[in-house]
């Protein structure tokens, strides 16, 4: 029994963290980060490395969470858990030392009725927590410029 | 005239042949991000100050119904210009546009012999359709196709300079792209056109009474989310003898005050216009959108 127990245990582990909720199982791939990653370290510095890129996820999640207009789409998703994979998703993305490890973009946003207008509100959300962790707006849209192809996957189709 | 109800009948076909899903969801509102709409260019439809980008009046996206609304002022040297205009913006798609444009003459109308103050007036109608692509987000940059049917109030006079028609239409297509990773906006249009100085001396004259192939360009170079500057192009016809017609260029500066307003002043060269060279001045814009 304690053998199955662990067999399952260590199926799951690279699909959620303790303190996640269960996802079904689905393989860990860089690419379902759905951007390849600047080169060089000048998007990793202009994003304060790490560090910064960890405020600014906890912004931009709090924020969504909150949004009078958003809200309700995060209202039932797992926190604790869209917060790792997005830092891991910008970190990677951002050349700034992560590797992915969350689910590909449609997978992640099935059925989650995201309209244009919601994803606009999304970029303007990150908009505001990469304004208020200082970062240049240049520097900021060539991050969203990495992001923007993704709509296609996220919207609701 | 019967041309553009056909081409009005056209734009409202297309967007019949958009996806029934997407005209099934409920409408709801607010949506574009901060100046992804454009100002309202002299003519009504939405884009830079002189020329159409392929972006749809209004705030709103797929999902939405949105509204437009200007007031524009041009101060050249020897003229004042001012149009005011309304637009409707359906789901993103489909755009008409409604202008009235007055243009006056000041001293320039006693030495036109048509008396002090003198102004010509035009009114424009513009529908345009975005048929592919995404400003902002997909592969594919924007494209739109569109016509502007004029009609200037002052026919009499217009054929006395040498104009053929007092009434118009001209064709349009146009391609957008903001190049985030560059924060570059690139919008390119050709024209189809008889119209001279807009339409404001008439359609076609002496020189030339057929459609010619006009090129404008927008490059703009956002700032921040509020704000943007860029330059302009518009190549113009050449059709009255007496009055040659430049090619018009601007720089501008375009401010989103709130999700609303956005504020524009250029600077523009309009060339000679009505025989009197050197036009230079100031362009000034409020537009409102919903």
């Amino acid at each position: 029994m304690s053998i199955f127990l662990s067999l399952l245990l260590l199926q799951a582990a690279p699909h959620a963290m303790p303190g996640e909720e269960a996802v079904d199982p689905y393989t860990v791939d860089d690419r379902n980060a759905g951007a390849t990653p600047f080169t060089g370290t000048g998007m990793a510095d202009a994003f304060h490395g790490q560090e910064g890129i960890r405020r600014i996820v906890a912004h931009f999640v709090e924020g969504n969470f909150a949004d009078p207009v958003i809200g309700e789409i995060f209202a039932n998703q797992d926190k604790v858990r869209l917060k790792r994979v997005l830092f891991e998703q910008f970190c990677y993305i951002l050349n700034a030392g992560c590797s992915y490890t969350g689910r590909d973009m449609a997978s992640a946003h099935k059925d989650m009725g995201i309209q244009k207008a919601d994803m606009n509100r999304l970029v303007e959300r990150l908009q505001a927590a990469m304004a208020a962790e200082g970062v240049d707006f240049q520097a900021q849209n060539r991050f969203l410029s990495k992001l923007a192809p993704m709509r296609r996957d996220v919207l609701q189709k | 005239m019967k041309i553009a109800a056909l081409a009005l009948a056209t734009t409202f076909a297309f967007t019949l042949f958009a996806p029934a899903d997407a005209l099934a969801r409920p409408l709801r509102n607010g949506g574009k991000l901060l100046l992804t709409n454009g100002i309202s260019s002299l003519e009504g439809a939405s884009g830079g100050g002189l020329t159409p980008w392929a972006v749809i009046a209004g705030n709103e996206t797929s999902d939405g119904i949105g509204l437009s609304g200007h007031g524009t002022l041009v101060e050249v040297e020897d003229y004042d210009y001012q149009s005011a205009g309304v637009a409707i913006g359906i789901r993103d798609r489909l755009e008409i546009s409604y202008a009235h444009q007055n243009f006056n003459t000041n001293d320039i109308g006693v030495a036109l012999g048509l008396g002090k103050d003198y102004a010509f007036s035009q009114d424009v109608i513009g529908a345009k359709v975005r048929l592919a692509g995404d400003l902002v987000y997909d592969r594919m940059p924007a494209v739109a196709v569109g016509v502007q049917y004029k009609k200037n109030n002052n026919g009499a006079i217009v054929r006395a300079v040498g104009a053929k028609d007092d009434e118009g239409v001209d064709y349009y297509a146009s391609v957008s792209r903001l190049f985030l990773s560059r924060s570059i906006l690139l919008s390119g249009t050709v024209r189809l056109t008889k119209a001279n100085q807009l339409g404001i001396l008439g359609f076609g004259g002496d020189k030339k009474d057929a459609y010619g192939v006009q090129f404008e360009g927008s490059a703009a170079w956002q700032l921040s989310r509020r704000f943007a500057v860029g330059g302009e192009f518009r190549s113009k016809p050449d059709n009255l003898g007496i009055a040659r017609e430049d090619d018009w260029f601007d720089a501008f500066a375009a401010y989103a005050l709130n999700r609303h307003l956005t504020a524009t002043i250029a600077y523009a060269d309009l060339g000679s216009i009505a025989t009197v060279k050197g036009q230079r001045g100031l362009f000034l814009q409020l537009q409102a959108a919903f």
